[in-house]
């Protein structure tokens, strides 16, 4: 280890400008959401009287239902998470345990479509929402959300499958076990780490999926959080209200953020799983 | 094995339905209307109209009626903001997320603390920090104009997201400033996987770090670099949502996305705007494949 002094205060002056960097941001619209009146217009970080005033009118204005919309969000990304990591698990059992011809040409073809720019389908998907009654519903989001959480749930649950003991499997086969029992008996208890991180990182990806929300859904009640934050205004449309927009996102942020940190270690394996085999 | 072959596509076949049907079939149909004149209000009674989506009159390519060039069209402005926008913030984002990642690969008490804050920019929603950063960068209240006038870094107060020469800078700054965590937490985790007798080798023998890190560092991680760079250009070159709230979508920062959305959605051009987003996915494919080759190229070299 070296310890000569001016390396570890450089390193020490790094971190803390990172880590500032970083946060700052963030600490800003906490303190702007607590903000009222003229005292938005006074760029200093302390509030002098805090009020939760934006966080109430977020919850009580009627022609902008707040509340609705982070239940529409909640139910939608939930929805994409159960129906993507059950597709992916069976998937992935198949694609991680089993030899057959044209597997890896299979793999291939789920990572191109992970690559697919969404608007590249955007009109297909109009027409096929509308074709379904799906337009202008919350929940009809769930199945376009599929064409990016469900690849990459397939890919990293794949990489994960794979490195389960095979003595495990043969065992099951041995005592007579099925594949549904083989995968929700033996595999799962192994798995609920790596379901954990794709979980969560498919729930993150849909909550915070904007352009088909936007063009899928017009209906007010109908609409999920960021595409309800970015249309947040005030009676004109000189009149922005900075800190009720502040107020969604401290309130849309909080719980990812929660997550992100209590699931940390679980998340960067997620992440570099679905990366590193790339 | 025939009964095995036939357990894995029975256990294959709900995803693969899945993938045909919210895939397969739109990009087809996306493509097909391309080649129509389709209305967004009503698909139905489109007319095939071959390439006039692309090469006619009003076309993407070769439009007689821009007679400014094609790269003063909408939609060539499109095409250069997006590769800019990509080029740029993708280079600056290695080049820091490299930086970031040695500094958390370093021991020093609080490196978890680090680690956290590192990871908040990534974890929170791009359209909330499209909004956030639309409010500190606000040309009359932002706190950046308040903070760069007293230091006197400018004179003036600047309307970063609305004034054209500086808007596109403006975007691949809080790209920059959201995206390098995932850069470095990808590069972290190849860096942690060298071997640690190359470095011991090279303080023993006194070679100076930067030779060291050049040398060693760089090889060893190019591969796990590449991906990572791949993962974020893919990204990059489909961006929508950040330019569309933070600079309302403006002709001088529109992206290729942007413009597909707009024709198609906002003007009801769906056939035309069909044509934008197959040329997109066009480029995009092309980029990959040939980042592909180069990638691999360079790594021969080695």
């Amino acid at each position: 280890m070296k310890q000569n002094p001016w390396y570890l205060a450089m390193l020490y002056v790094a971190a803390v400008v990172v880590s500032l960097f970083s946060i700052f941001p963030f600490v800003y619209a906490i303190s702007t959401s607590l903000k009222t009146g003229s005292e938005l217009f006074n760029p200093s970080l302390w509030p002098n009287n805090a009020s939760v005033a934006n966080y109430i009118s977020l919850f009580t204005v009627a022609e902008q239902p707040f509340g609705r919309h982070l239940l529409n969000s909640i139910m939608v990304s939930t929805a994409v998470v159960v129906l993507s990591v059950f597709l992916g698990v069976t998937a992935a059992y198949a694609l991680g345990r089993i030899h057959f011809k044209g597997k890896a040409l299979l793999l291939i073809t789920v990572l191109a479509v992970s690559m697919f720019p969404q608007v590249a389908v955007l009109a297909g998907m109009f027409e096929m929402v509308r074709a379904l009654g799906l337009y202008n519903r919350a929940f009809g989001l769930v199945l376009p959300y599929m064409i990016f959480t469900l690849p990459f749930t397939v890919w990293v649950l794949t990489t994960f499958m794979k490195q389960l003991p095979k003595e495990l499997e043969e065992a099951a086969i041995m005592d007579g076990c099925g594949p549904w029992r083989i995968i929700g008996e033996v595999f799962m208890p192994l798995l609920w780490p790596a379901l954990v991180s794709t979980g969560l990182l498919a729930f993150i990806a849909a909550w915070n999926e904007f352009l088909f929300a936007l063009t899928f859904v017009t209906d007010n009640d109908q609409r999920t959080v960021p595409v309800s934050i970015s249309l947040i205004s005030g009676a004109s449309a000189f009149e922005i209200p900075w800190g009720k927009i502040m107020a969604a996102s401290v309130v849309v942020t909080v719980p990812l953020i929660i997550l992100v940190l209590v699931f940390q270690r679980k998340i960067v394996s997620g992440l570099t799983a679905g990366a590193v085999k790339g | 094995m025939q009964n095995k072959t036939r357990t894995a596509w029975t256990f294959l076949a709900p995803m693969i339905i899945v993938l045909l049907f919210v895939a397969a079939w739109p990009l087809g149909r996306t493509i097909w209307f391309s080649f129509t004149d389709a209305n967004i209000n009503d698909p139905t009674i489109a007319k095939f109209v071959g390439f006039d989506n692309y090469f006619g009159q009003y076309g993407l390519f070769f439009n007689p009626n821009n007679t400014d060039g094609f790269w003063a069209s909408d939609w060539g402005a499109a095409i250069r903001n997006t590769l800019t926008f990509s080029l740029v913030s993708v280079t600056i984002e290695t080049i820091l997320g490299l930086g970031v990642a040695m500094l958390m690969n370093q021991e020093f008490k609080g490196r978890t603390i680090v680690r956290a804050c590192v990871l908040i920019p990534w974890a929170i929603p791009t359209i909330v920090s499209a909004k956030i950063w639309g409010w500190m960068l606000h040309d009359q209240f932002g706190i950046i104009n308040d903070m760069f006038m007293s230091i006197g870094l400018i004179d003036h107060k600047i309307a970063w997201t609305a004034e054209s020469k500086y808007a596109l800078w403006t975007v691949v700054a809080v790209d920059v400033w959201k995206t390098t965590p995932f850069m470095a937490l990808l590069i972290l985790a190849g860096l942690q996987t060298l071997p640690r007798d190359c470095y011991e080798a090279a303080k023993v023998d006194g070679v100076h770090p930067l030779r060291v890190f050049f040398k060693v560092t760089v090889p060893l991680i190019w591969p796990a670099l590449m991906v990572a760079v791949i993962f974020r250009l893919l990204d990059a070159l489909r961006i929508f949502d950040l330019i569309y709230v933070l600079t309302s979508n403006s002709s001088s920062t529109i992206s290729m996305s942007g413009f597909v959305r707009r024709e198609m959605i906002d003007n009801g051009y769906m056939g035309f705007g069909s044509a934008a987003s197959t040329a997109l996915f066009l480029i995009i494919a092309v980029s990959v494949l040939l980042y592909i080759k180069l990638g691999r190229v360079k790594m021969g070299e080695d």
